[in-house]
């Protein structure tokens, strides 16, 4: 099949797939968390969004005490240019490595100090308590990183990897992202699906008084689900920051309601649907600045997330399930 | 049993509260005292207090009787600001007077209510406080792409006054009255409604639904009723909010962070409890208003290159003040600092009350069985 180097429909078409799927992915990783803790505590964490932005920051710490140059400090920093395919590289994954355990043992520790006390109390004290450790949070971010965006290092480049041809971009960022999500998301899969604690996790999902009885420690479990989720949400954050080039300390909050309503869409508590959620809220975010108008995309994914809680609450991939009394 | 708190005056505290507002401005030493201690006038600031306790009483409605979460507010408090805007300015034909508008502007935010509410009401909680949410958002960014009709981010002006009396213009005193009037008679129907038959059964689906239901209630019906009268009455309070502003200015004003501000005044106030709704908001309007800008001042004065450095002001804070409030309220005091009597005995089953309060189990709680004792123990 070729392609005309004119931009056709079908090609424009084809490049904003791509183009969503890489943001799909990326939201996809976040959605992860979410419906991890939702699963198995029926709590929707409004703090994710923003251990995801901390995650960001930290990572961008970690390359200026590298002595990357950039963020308008002092001479006699490393340059960008200088730096070989491997050392960026290098790089990254020191800041994955860093950023993911960052982001699990704050997400850890919120929920050992915060959510856990109020196990038994009425549903709404966790939800309210999760907007308030939200703003916490946002104020830690403001305190790092200022009021303003801050530009994050270049570190991947925008090289087109396919043929000129073919009148199609996929980005050396594009590459990247899918090759830091997809395999998280597949380790994920196996991880909960073949582990004795993977296990432990289903099961306490599906009934912790049950589960406890059983010997699990769902304590435990529930704190390592929390811990696995920010780490998901860390190596969201390297991702995003080194695909936009911009963060800032509100990111949290947007980026974390378009990964929410991706765990909705998916059926809320399936690692699947989450995937498959953040692939769609992708792809409608680039169809919709491409064919509706830049400005109105936020309404477009909010507007989705009203219809699908209306029409299919389970979500796409979700079984209907009874209230439980 | 302790006795029943003493009240003053033989007035509820709610009561000699709303006095006390009533007679301020008859008192212009006050006024005038405040004015130079801080140099800042009460008389201006209480009216936007008057209406976000307006706005309070509306999500009381819902969060506080009904109990269900409702984050999108705002997007009813825009609904009447946006009538106001688009009935009164000379952008458009209508230019109807204020007192045909201010009804209207309930109407209609109550109608959107309606129509949200129709579809989306039978969603559990945390689904129905993210649908809220998202149409919350949906509003702000559709009132900011529809230049058209809502001028964006420049917003409708200007809004014509109730009267073109000069004295409207001069003196904080007719606006003052007008918006405590409203206020004070919201109160009234919120105070009748409450004890009536739809106030009960607002409060037993509260409860609990599945009993409720089977008791023979409609939840539905009922949601619905509350959906409108909280949407009807936000939608009052911004045709007084884009009246006094005479614009109804940016919809960045009516976005998450307002929605979210009103339920954290319930919450430090205490959810389902006029009188808390009111002095929650006035708290935390009086705490961004008033404390913040004083002792930023202070910390100016103090340390005057501080302002460089955003940790080194108390504005840059404010999140984390109000984050940690949410968190030990709900961990403590759950309550409310103002609580009704009804939720605090929900929620501390145990503890004598100085009202008697029919018994009520909480769904999971494992103080059920005290809570059948009543307040016995």
């Amino acid at each position: 099949m070729t392609f005309a180097v004119e931009p056709t429909f079908w090609t424009a078409f084809l490049q904003q797939t791509i183009d969503g799927l890489a943001f799909g992915a990326l939201i996809a990783l976040i959605a992860l968390g979410y419906t991890m803790v939702y699963g198995i505590v029926e709590l929707i964490n409004f703090a994710h969004g923003d251990v995801f932005m901390l995650g960001g920051f930290l990572a961008l710490t970690v390359l200026v005490l590298c002595g990357l140059e950039g963020l308008g400090v002092d001479q006699n920093r490393i340059k960008l240019d200088d730096l070989g395919l491997w050392a960026k590289a290098g790089l990254i994954a020191l800041c994955l490595l860093l950023a993911m355990p960052f982001c699990g043992a704050i997400n850890f520790g919120i929920d050992y100090m915060v959510y856990r006390p109020l196990r038994t109390a009425p549903r709404l004290a966790p939800l309210v308590s999760a907007i308030g450790v939200s703003f916490i949070l946002m104020n830690v971010g403001l305190f790092w990183g200022g009021a303003q965006d801050v530009n994050f290092p270049k570190l991947v480049s925008d090289d087109n990897l396919l043929p000129a041809d073919t009148g199609l971009r996929l980005t050396a960022k594009n590459a990247m992202v899918f090759g830091v999500t997809v395999p998280l998301m597949i380790a994920l899969t196996l991880f909960v699906r073949f582990t004795k604690l993977g296990k432990a996790m289903r099961a306490t999902a599906q009934n912790p008084t049950a589960a406890r009885l059983m010997g699990i420690n769902t304590d435990a479990v529930i704190g390592i689900t929390f811990a696995i989720g920010g780490a998901l949400a860390g190596a969201g954050a390297v991702v995003f920051a080194l695909d936009v080039g911009t963060i800032s300390y509100t990111m949290g909050f947007q980026n974390g309601l378009y990964a929410f309503t991706a765990a909705v869409l998916g059926g809320i508590g399936r690692i699947p649907g989450a995937v498959l959620g953040g692939l769609i809220i992708g792809l409608v975010r680039y169809y919709g600045s491409a064919y509706v108008g830049e400005s109105w995309t936020g309404a477009l994914i909010f507007g989705i997330l009203i219809v699908i809680l209306v029409f299919r609450p389970t979500g796409l991939l979700g079984s209907p399930t009874r209230e439980k009394v | 049993m302790p006795p029943p708190a003493r009240k003053p005056f033989g007035l509820s505290w709610e009561g000699g509260i709303f006095l006390a507002l009533l007679l301020y401005p008859l008192f212009p030493m006050f006024e005038r005292g405040l004015f130079a201690a801080t140099g800042r006038s009460l008389g201006e600031q209480l009216p936007l207090v008057f209406i976000f306790a307006l706005l309070a009483y509306g999500l009381n409605v819902v969060v506080g009787y009904t109990g269900l979460l409702h984050l999108g507010i705002a997007a009813f408090f825009a609904v009447g600001a946006y009538t106001a805007g688009i009935f009164s300015t000379a952008a458009y034909a209508f230019q109807w007077p204020f007192w045909v508008v201010l009804p209207l502007g309930a109407l209609a935010a109550a109608g959107v209510g309606l129509l949200l509410g129709a579809p989306t009401l039978r969603l559990r909680g945390d689904y129905l406080a993210l649908v809220t949410l998202g149409f919350g958002e949906v509003t702000k960014f559709t009132l900011k792409n529809v230049v058209g009709i809502t001028a964006g981010s420049q917003g409708l002006s200007p809004i014509n006054p109730p009267t073109d009396h000069p004295a409207w213009s001069d003196d904080f005193r007719p606006f003052y009255y007008l918006t405590l009037g409203v206020l004070i008679l919201a109160a009234l129907l919120l105070r009748n409604l409450e004890r009536s038959r739809l106030g009960r059964a607002w409060i037993a689906l509260r409860e609990d639904e599945l009993a409720a239901n089977c008791m023979g209630l409609n939840p539905a019906k009922l949601k619905l009723a509350a959906f409108a009268l909280g949407s009807g009455l936000a939608g009052l309070a911004g045709v007084l909010y884009a009246t006094r502003l005479t614009s109804t200015a940016d919809p960045n004003a009516y976005d998450f962070n307002r929605s979210i501000f009103l339920v954290c005044c319930l919450i430090v106030g205490g959810l389902g409890s006029r009188l808390g709704a009111l002095l929650g908001v006035m708290l935390l309007v009086g705490f961004d208003n008033i404390l913040t800008p004083i002792i930023d001042g202070a910390i100016q004065q103090q340390f005057p290159d501080a302002g460089g450095k955003i940790f080194l002001t108390f504005t840059g804070w404010r999140l984390a003040v109000f984050g940690l409030a949410l968190i030990l309220m709900m961990r403590f005091r759950p309550e409310g600092l103002f609580p009704s009597s009804r939720v605090k005995h929900e929620l501390h089953p145990d503890e004598a009350v100085s009202e008697p309060v029919e018994p009520i189990t909480m769904g999971k709680t494992t103080g059920e069985v005290a809570a059948i004792d009543g307040g016995k123990a």
